[in-house]
């Protein structure tokens, strides 16, 4: 592999992403931008939460819901991130024949468009987190958090991730561009199966399968349990599994999912080529 | 000579007035018709995957021991989030991709009306959105069991249109400040999402907030519109209604004369200053 072709693909498209992404307004309207929506999101599951229970932050659920909602923020961007750039590009600059053109990989390029996104994500995280420490009592202390795990599991679930993205992205390469979102779409409907915002035992029988298979439950699941041990303890889910099986099925899941989207890329390229979609124009 | 003849038959039947303002809509609304059949993959992504995204607020409210009727409150407001989105995604941030494509300059030059071109892009969208709710009523209510009880067929409809009008007199006015916008269209389309979810109780009674807040949020229509079907459709509606039905009724009769007219008055202004300003066919990137 050339080492420097991917390396180049991967930073200038991540340059390019974040000017994409960011310099279409002042710093201060895109701090507000990069604020309110995570929030206002987080604010729904807070008001359905508060209505029903009376404002009981106390309970374990809360917390549950309300971490599990603030780290799939990073699902929606890294997986939206990395697809769009398909309809961006392709739709919107006219400008993905060139990069197929260029000397680039285009899979790492794809991926370097999702970073902006992730680090755009990133603020979005921690500011939502902060909101429920400051103001809602979320129980998260600094001091008692398990950073190894929370890193390791970070740095795999955000890899997961992106393969997730690249898979989706393959696959954005082949249909047109819809009404809605192809990659938040998807992430919406991850949303269910993924125990982000409810225990997997809620869902019926029939459905939990699904959950189980996907790798975000774990990551989820990790992610709790380096700031908060105690609320992901609270729920059986996946309480049989120690931190190190659960990092061993998630990093396993990452390489299927990996392993998965270079066979997709390949796949979705080479009809995509075929059937001539590489400049297609489809906003109607 | 006979083709004199015929050209001035045709130029006789020219389309003006109304039927210009009808056969506008249809032309605009057509593309997106044919389109869609042409590729039929926004069924699974249109239709399917936001189902999902919907249930999954239906099992929160399970996962947190919320009453039954809070079910059917996420099944319908999760059904109108179509619509807003529609007038998000399909009109009002439409005109700055018809602006990338160079078509928005084509739609001023031509004779025709800017509401009608707006109509008919919400029109040609409105198959797939239209679907998407009842894909949503109809899964939803079959899958978790929702029981409805109307009071009033008559009431149902008239608010239902009433909301739908207002909505896309609301979404031809801002679809008016978008002839100005250049990229920051997309992400204030995007932006618009999440909050308005959320100030217009699509997932929760609108009461739960202060009367203040609740009575700023009702300046979208969705809200009342919203708030006034789970009156009508749920038996324990009336109890978590912000206003009453008949009063909603009015203040939606309200909005819709002042969205409509806004919108007259403000694409007829927009589209003058983006002229002057040399905005229809700039391309910020």
């Amino acid at each position: 592999m050339n080492r420097s072709e991917t390396t180049r693909s991967f930073t200038m498209a991540t340059w390019l992403g974040w000017q994409v992404e960011s310099n279409w307004t002042d710093p201060f309207l895109f701090a507000i931008y990069v604020i309110i929506k995570p929030l206002a999101g987080a604010a729904i599951l807070v008001v359905m939460y508060s209505i029903i229970t009376g404002g009981d932050y106390e309970s374990p659920l809360f917390p549950y819901i309300y971490l599990g909602n603030a780290f799939y923020i990073y699902v929606g961007a890294v997986m939206a991130g990395v697809s769009w750039a398909v309809i961006d590009d392709r739709e919107h600059y006219k400008t993905l024949k060139y990069m197929y053109i260029a000397p680039i990989r285009i899979p790492f390029y794809w991926l370097g468009r999702g970073v902006s996104r992730f680090l755009i994500g990133t603020v979005a995280v921690i500011i939502t987190l902060g909101a429920g420490a400051l103001f809602l009592h979320l129980p998260l202390d600094l001091t008692r958090a398990d950073w190894g795990l929370f890193l390791v599991s970070l740095v795999i679930g955000v890899t997961m991730l992106a393969m997730m993205g690249l898979i989706l992205a393959s696959i954005t390469l082949m249909v047109a561009h819809h009404f809605f979102l192809i990659g938040e779409a998807v992430a919406g409907a991850l949303y269910l199966f993924s125990g982000a915002i409810f225990p997997l035992e809620v869902l019926p029988a029939w459905l939990r399968p699904i959950g189980y298979a996907m790798p975000i439950t774990y990551w989820l699941e990790l992610m709790r349990r380096s700031l908060i041990g105690e609320v992901a303890e609270a729920f059986p889910t996946l309480a049989q599994f120690s931190n190190l099986q659960l990092i061993g099925i998630l990093l396993g899941l990452t390489v299927v999912f990996a392993v998965l989207s270079v066979f997709t890329f390949r796949w979705c390229d080479h009809r995509a080529r075929e059937l001539g979609l590489i400049d297609m124009v489809s906003n109607y | 000579m006979q083709t004199d003849k015929a050209l001035a038959f045709h130029a006789s039947e020219k389309a003006t007035g109304w039927r210009l303002f009808l056969k506008t809509i249809a032309a605009r609304a057509y593309p997106r018709v044919i389109g869609q059949q042409r590729e039929k993959s926004w069924i699974f992504f249109d239709i399917f995957l936001p189902m999902l995204a919907v249930s999954a607020y239906v099992f929160v409210y399970r996962a947190i021991g919320a009453p039954e009727e809070y079910v059917g409150f996420v099944v319908v407001g999760g059904a109108m989030t179509s619509f807003w989105m529609n007038v998000l995604w399909s009109m009002s941030s439409q005109l700055y991709w018809e602006k990338e494509q160079g078509n928005l300059a084509l739609y001023i030059i031509a004779p025709n009306s800017m509401m009608a071109i707006l109509l008919g892009m919400a029109v040609g969208g409105l198959f797939a959105t239209a679907l998407r709710a009842v894909a949503i009523i109809l899964v939803g209510s079959l899958m978790f069991n929702v029981t409805y009880s109307v009071a009033s067929f008559t009431q149902l409809l008239l608010v239902f249109l009433l909301a739908m009008t207002a909505l896309y007199g609301m979404g031809m006015m801002s679809a008016s400040l978008f002839l100005l916008l250049s990229r920051e269209a997309w992400h204030i389309s995007n932006l618009a999402q999440e909050p308005v979810y959320l100030v217009s109780g699509f997932y929760f009674p609108i009461k739960s907030f202060n009367f203040w807040l609740a009575a700023a949020a009702s300046f979208i229509p969705l809200t009342l519109g919203l708030d006034a079907m789970r009156q009508l459709v749920f038996p324990s509606g009336a109890l978590l209604g912000f206003l009453s039905v008949k009063v909603e009724i009015i203040v939606l009769i309200v909005l819709c004369v002042l969205f409509l007219t806004g919108a007259r008055f403000l694409l007829d202004y927009m589209e003058k200053l983006a002229i002057r300003e040399g905005r229809l066919t700039e391309s910020r990137r």
